[in-house]
């Protein structure tokens, strides 16, 4: 049967806004594009920062990186508010069928006390460094240039809010508020934490976006959430009766996965736009990765042993082979 | 095995601050005034950021789960509003002069407010106050891209959209509301949360959204309404968060006192001054109008805000600056500054008219002290000269004020009749202003206003030197297709066409 729908057939007089057309040419553009790119004012600004009177409101050369424009550092999963909000909600809705479940049914209860021990040792002081990944990205989405860099920072951000969020739900089902009175005791005081917490407080004075997106993102994450989550949750504890533990962290393992991948291509983009930043990102590369491993070894010593090093060394490997294949002089 | 004991079950207070505050530390490694740098040079002293209290407590899984239900009913409308043809539902095309002034001049604003929100939601030391700027600054990003996409779709029937981002940076009326939230960035965080948080946020939304959003609904623009219902939530959350930061400023130190109400005299006239705009959209711009600007700044202005400063007044805090001129200027600005969008509507993205008998009945119903007699008798001679076939064209380029980037075309206060000017001299040179209020702002920080950057002087300067047809294309105007008089126009003629169309078919 064919249905005579009353619709007006009217011809469009244009397929896209004007900055769209001629950035990708005369054809309708995507959700994506629209909410990326050129929304941010780029000229004629008003008022120096009475904060910072030598830099302009929105100012490319506070980095040491250079771009023709910025908004070639697009995001490969086109993330804007709704796909990324989407994305993460189905997420979460995992993550809570997670936590339900092993609440639930007690499987906590389950994991070995030593342990159960370990795992508050390893986790519970890890969320003050992913509320440090929150400060840095959220300073790389406010000071940053162009939305397609600077927006999935933001939303990178409040994934490590999340993140913590979620360490510190994991402690709460394990050892209840005492742990994370004593996960952050470890994280203040105890030997083994003090590298990372000092790397950590060293980022957070770093005020270069493109070389806090390094420091963070492409180094302390990308080598802190294989070894972490794949390797010792997955790989070793989950072996050992931490089953359970290892459901309370997909998200974790997942999320480190599908940043990894935006973060290198970000990479990719600004090494291959000069030699000059290509070796700047790998300067960067050399002294971030050298404090970055040495910052995690006591931390996974505690808990890997005498295996630690050679996890860790490839861990570093690894992330080399991503930045090399980016186009990232090492 | 080992038995656990069951945890008790902790209070949402308890959790939630578990949850954000409990994830910051005090620093050892370096110094705090390395890491949070900008927090003591405004003056405003905070002994204590454990004191802020959490104005909602939202854990990002949460965060997520309700914007995405959200999201998926916002885009749902907006698709069928475009599979539909839902722009010929609008009352008449005149009606889309509001929507393309809300995308140039409007939807800027809140993508300024995200990267606002981000840079305070990191430089703030207390945890809790950082949370509620992130996620703030996460909803302006949503604002900025939900209204690009509900009005993605009239950019392509109609002109006036197209060159929004190039009209951000570059045409004369935009850099009103540009040069606000520059303003309100170029400050320190505790002067940007006033600004924004509080005054814009808290005093003024309503006169923004709600008259825009009802306006939308009284003309059947359905993709507005959509976004404005679904960012009502996340404004509810925001005007929560300006009201909190406000009196934690005022309950952390007496000092602060004097800095914040300097704060508030200043952003109350910069923010009124700006929703002049607003008011001339809604007396002039709505084909089915929802109330006028008088009545909506006597309830949403003088009763909803003097509440308000009632309330502050323990605090010490008294009305603005400039409460009691604003109060009588809401006779007359929204006139004042139609009758110069008119005449200088050659140079805008968006078109202008002249009221007809039954709009202009409907301004003497609603401004009885005001509009017939002095605004009419002008609209009056605008339509002879209309009709003569020499249509009133300001080919002189506007003064516009160095403070608020408004045309100079207020009068003086008690005195509808005399045009208000000011003038001061600095360091050589001399500025123009508006009014006693703005020509105050600027005497508080000179070194800053003498950078505003005026777009006026901009027409004579590179690259257009002194070409009007230059300078139309350089701010992406297209002459005699999104200037000018409404009628006559291409947006009409389609209007009308595909109307015609669609009831012939239906």
């Amino acid at each position: 049967m064919q249905i005579d729908l009353k619709t007006v057939n009217i011809e469009p007089k244009r397929k896209a806004f004007d900055h769209l057309v001629r950035r990708f040419g005369d054809k309708p553009a995507s959700r994506y594009q629209e909410a990326s790119y050129d929304i941010q004012a780029t000229e004629n600004l008003h008022y120096r920062p009475t904060w910072a009177p030598e830099q302009e409101l929105y100012d490319p050369t506070i980095s040491r990186i250079v771009m023709a424009d910025w908004h070639a550092l697009k995001d490969p999963r086109q993330y804007y508010y709704n796909s990324y909000v989407l994305t993460r909600a189905r997420q979460q809705e995992a993550a809570e069928g997670a936590f339900a479940l092993v609440e639930s049914r007690g499987l906590h209860l389950t994991v070995p006390e030593e342990m159960r021990e370990q795992i508050l040792d390893l986790l519970v002081p890890l969320r003050h460094a992913a509320w440090g990944a929150n400060q840095n990205n959220v300073l790389v989405s406010g000071y940053g240039f162009g939305t397609p860099f600077t927006q999935p920072c933001l939303y990178y951000g409040m994934d490590c809010l999340a993140v913590a969020q979620y360490l510190s739900r994991i402690g709460l089902m394990l050892g209840g508020v005492d742990a994370l009175a004593r996960g952050k005791a470890q994280w203040m005081d105890n030997e083994e934490w003090q590298p990372l917490r000092r790397l950590v407080e060293d980022t957070l004075v770093v005020r270069d976006p493109f070389e806090l997106f390094i420091a963070q993102d492409v180094v302390i994450d990308g080598l802190l959430y294989p070894l972490i989550y794949d390797s010792i949750i997955d790989g070793r504890m989950a072996q050992n009766g931490a089953a359970p533990v290892s459901m309370l962290t997909q998200f974790m393992t997942d999320w480190g996965k599908e940043t990894r991948k935006w973060a290198i291509s970000v990479v990719k983009v600004a090494a291959a736009e000069s030699e000059a930043n290509a070796v700047i990102i790998g300067e960067w590369f050399r002294t971030w990765s050298e404090r970055a491993m040495a910052a995690l070894l006591p931390v996974i010593a505690k808990v890997m042993g005498e295996d630690a090093d050679q996890l860790l060394a490839g861990g570093l490997d690894d992330l080399k082979a991503q930045l090399a294949k980016a186009g990232v002089s090492l | 095995m080992d038995m656990q004991v069951k945890q008790p079950k902790l209070g949402i207070k308890e959790r939630y601050s578990l949850l954000t505050r409990d994830l910051g530390w005090e620093p050892s490694y370096q110094a705090k005034e390395k890491i949070f740098p900008y927090t003591h040079y405004e003056g405003i002293k905070i002994h204590d950021w454990d004191k802020w209290e959490d104005p909602f407590r939202l854990t990002m899984d949460a965060y997520w789960k309700y914007q995405a239900e959200k999201e998926r009913k916002f885009y749902a409308i907006i698709d069928a509003h475009a599979q539909n043809n839902g722009h010929l539902n609008i009352t008449d095309g005149r009606y889309l002069t509001a929507i393309k002034l809300f995308l140039q001049a409007i939807s800027p604003g809140e993508y300024a407010a995200h990267k606002g929100f981000a840079r305070i939601g990191r430089e703030f030391e207390g945890v809790g106050t950082q949370v509620a700027c992130q996620m703030q600054s996460l909803d302006e990003i949503r604002h900025a891209q939900t209204q690009i996409h509900a009005m993605s779709n009239y950019n392509k029937f109609y002109n006036g959209f197209h060159s929004f981002a190039d009209a951000r940076d570059r045409i004369w009326y935009t850099s009103v509301p540009r040069s606000f939230f520059d303003d309100a960035m170029s400050g320190g965080p505790f002067e940007f949360i006033t600004a924004i948080g509080f005054a814009f946020e808290y005093v003024l939304t309503n006169l923004l959204f709600v008259p825009f959003m009802s306006g939308a609904a009284y003309n059947g623009d359905m993709a507005t309404v959509t976004f404005g219902f679904s960012a009502q939530s996340d404004e509810a959350r925001h005007m929560t968060l300006g009201l909190e930061c406000i009196k934690f400023m005022l309950e952390q130190d007496p000092d602060n006192l004097p800095i914040v109400q300097k704060w508030l005299d200043k952003w109350f006239w910069r923010g009124m001054r700006m929703l002049t705009l607003v008011g001339a959209m809604m007396d002039y711009m709505l084909p089915k109008r929802v109330m006028s600007w008088k009545e909506a700044w006597q309830v949403y202005g003088v009763e909803n805000g003097g509440a308000l400063f009632n309330d502050l007044a323990r605090y010490g805090v008294r009305v603005p600056k400039g409460w009691d001129v604003a109060n009588e200027a809401a006779e007359h600005v929204s006139h004042q500054l139609m009758l110069g969008l008119y005449q200088w509507c050659f140079g805008t993205s968006f078109h202008a008219w002249i009221p007809s008998e039954e709009d202009m009945a409907w301004l003497s119903e609603k401004y009885p002290d005001t509009f017939d007699r002095y605004y009419r008798p002008r609209w009056d001679h605008i339509r002879k000269m209309a009709e003569a076939g020499t249509p009133y064209q300001n080919l002189g380029l506007a003064q516009l004020c160095n403070t608020c980037q408004l045309p100079a075309v207020f009068t003086e206060p008690g005195d509808p009749t005399t045009h208000c000017h000011r003038e001061v001299e600095f360091e050589g040179e001399t500025y123009h202003f508006c009014s006693d209020g703005c020509r105050d702002i600027f005497l508080e920080e000179p070194q800053k206003y003498v950078q505003s950057w005026l777009p006026m002087p901009q027409l004579f300067a590179e690259p257009n030197f002194g070409d009007v047809g230059k300078w139309m294309e350089w701010v992406g105007l297209k002459p005699g297709v999104d200037n000018g008089d409404y009628h006559g126009s291409q947006d009409e003629a389609s209007f009308e066409a595909w109307k015609k169309h669609q009831s012939a078919t239906a």
